[in-house]
């Protein structure tokens, strides 16, 4: 089960182009091109360089689970989750379509989509 | 510049109050600034700076200077949830011993629990123009299960169980039996613990601290105009502070910035662990008390589930008394920031003012740790080491 209402990402100008590839489903990563150095959370100001120059390129959408948490005390219970993605960076997830109880660290996950309305769809971790 | 000695705690003032319908905000801050003030000898007009952080009503501190009619010469209205007021005691410090103040007033205050807040368990935005938040908040962070993620990770990098977590929660109990304002005062048993409902896997209901309504203050002064005062001397030894994050996806969560905090508050005041009578550690879970441990050395990465098991942390049976007034997990957590209520018992252990059962003897130095935000993501940690007239 997923949470039953999810809370809206709030898109800025830093930020639409990676939400805009998450409508069509694609999911990007930031990347720092004078290190080469993936990062998270998305922005554009590089916190290696200090330069104003990070993109967002095409990611893997694979990774494995670092660590969860199952919320119980809530009406429709959800994982909460960081992901280590392939490319390097951990990330915040909900990890779904998969019996609570069976959700492991070191686990292989890949990205899947939830549409949340005509703005936006969230990228969420399923398994592998 | 050497700040150590230089400045001392001259007066505190816990809230009696664990639910206060009946008190506005701005009330309780007064009244505990008035409170501290009073076990300090001094009053209102003797105060020339002020610290407070977010939950001080008004823009930064103005509208409470103005509503206790403070005459300032200097302000810091750092906000690092939590243990913004361990950094206060810092700042206040730092600028004591610089000549910028002479009688500092820091206050927290807040009443959560008459605003009916479902602090740990409700997701909620604090602010849509954080650079996090459109990548966190729709997955649904809420306090437990932020810091439920980094027992999980600890669990499975060190072998950490729940009845090792358990014993912290029995160690706080242990001790808020002898303080009558505790909101929870009966003692619990690891099992007690282990078979309470699950908030958010691992941790379990006792776990997790209290939600409360109340507040604290804090007076620091010069060493000379503390001495005048006439109350036992509570100096300024030393303190650290950082902000720990997610280091652009570089996460680990089996740590926090009490590593830093930890090493840079025992290198000013220049103490060993072994010279630490009594700690209060940030207690919002359990998790928080064992990692903190381990970051400030008391005990190898990944040991702190021994460390605190078997009573180690119950004062008059283990090696580290620690939250000896019941601490967040059964005392108090008024608005849901624990560090100002943290150095309020160090000093009470260092003055000897703590209650009898559970004073720890001849505790010449102490240690107050605060973490704020979430150990899950972003925190920031502060330490500061207290002590008597003569260490």
């Amino acid at each position: 089960m997923p949470q039953a209402e999810y809370i809206h990402p709030p898109i800025n100008p830093e930020t639409k182009e990676f939400w805009d590839a998450a409508k069509e489903h694609k999911f990007l990563v930031p990347k720092c091109p004078d290190t080469g150095k993936h990062l998270w959370f998305p922005r554009r100001v590089s916190p290696f360089t200090g330069k104003t120059n990070v993109e967002y390129v095409p990611g893997k959408g694979t990774g494995v689970v670092y660590s969860y948490s199952v919320m119980r005390r809530t009406a429709s219970p959800y994982c909460i989750a960081y992901v280590t993605l392939d490319e390097g960076p951990t990330i915040m997830t909900n990890i779904v379509n998969i019996d609570y109880d069976e959700v492991k660290i070191g686990m292989k996950v890949k990205v899947t989509f939830k549409d949340l309305n005509d703005e936006a769809a969230l990228p969420l971790f399923e398994p592998a | 510049m050497d700040i150590r000695g230089k400045s001392c705690i001259a007066g505190i003032y816990e809230h009696p109050t664990r639910k206060a319908p009946d008190r506005s905000l701005a009330q309780l801050h007064a009244e505990v600034a008035s409170g501290a003030l009073a076990d300090a000898g001094l009053s209102f007009s003797d105060v020339d700076s002020f610290y407070c952080a977010g939950d001080a009503p008004g823009l930064g501190g103005m509208s409470m200077a103005e509503y206790m009619g403070l005459k300032l010469r200097h302000i810091d209205t750092t906000e690092t949830g939590g243990s913004s007021y361990v950094i206060h005691v810092n700042h206040a410090a730092a600028m004591i011993a610089a000549g910028k103040t002479d009688v500092a007033l820091i206050t927290l205050a807040g009443r959560p629990r008459s605003e009916g807040q479902a602090t740990g368990t409700a997701p909620r935005i604090y602010d849509h123009n954080a650079p996090d938040v459109g990548f966190e908040a729709p997955y649904g962070p809420t306090v437990v299960n932020m810091y439920a993620m980094a027992a999980m990770r600890h669990m499975h990098e060190f072998g950490t169980t729940s009845e090792q977590l358990a014993w912290i929660k029995v160690a706080a109990s242990t001790h808020a039996q002898y303080n009558e304002h505790a909101m929870l005062r009966d003692v619990v048993t690891v099992e007690d613990v282990v078979n309470s409902p699950m908030i958010a896997d691992p941790l379990h209901r006792l776990d997790c601290c209290v939600i409360s309504d109340g507040g604290g203050a804090i007076v620091m002064t010069t060493p000379e105009i503390a001495k005048s005062l006439g109350k036992p001397i509570v100096k300024y030894l030393g303190g650290g502070e950082t902000i720990k994050h997610l280091d652009a996806g570089n996460v680990d969560l089996t740590y926090t910035g009490a590593r830093h905090s930890g090493a840079a508050a025992f290198e000013e005041a220049k103490v060993k662990h072994a010279d630490i009578k009594y700690a209060s550690i940030y207690d919002s879970f359990t998790i928080t008390v064992l990692e903190t441990i381990e970051d400030l050395g008391f005990c190898e990465k990944g040991q702190g589930g021994k460390f605190v098991s078997d009573g180690n942390l119950i004062s008059g049976v283990g090696k580290l008394p620690f939250n000896t007034d019941g601490g967040g997990l059964c005392n108090n957590h008024p608005a849901n920031r624990g560090g100002m209520t943290k150095v309020l018992e160090a000093v009470r252990q260092v003055r000897g003012e703590a209650h009898p059962k559970v004073q720890v003897p001849n505790c010449n130095i102490a240690l107050a740790h605060g973490t704020g935000g979430s150990i899950g993501t972003r925190m920031g940690s502060a330490t500061v080491i207290l002590g008597q007239e003569d260490a």
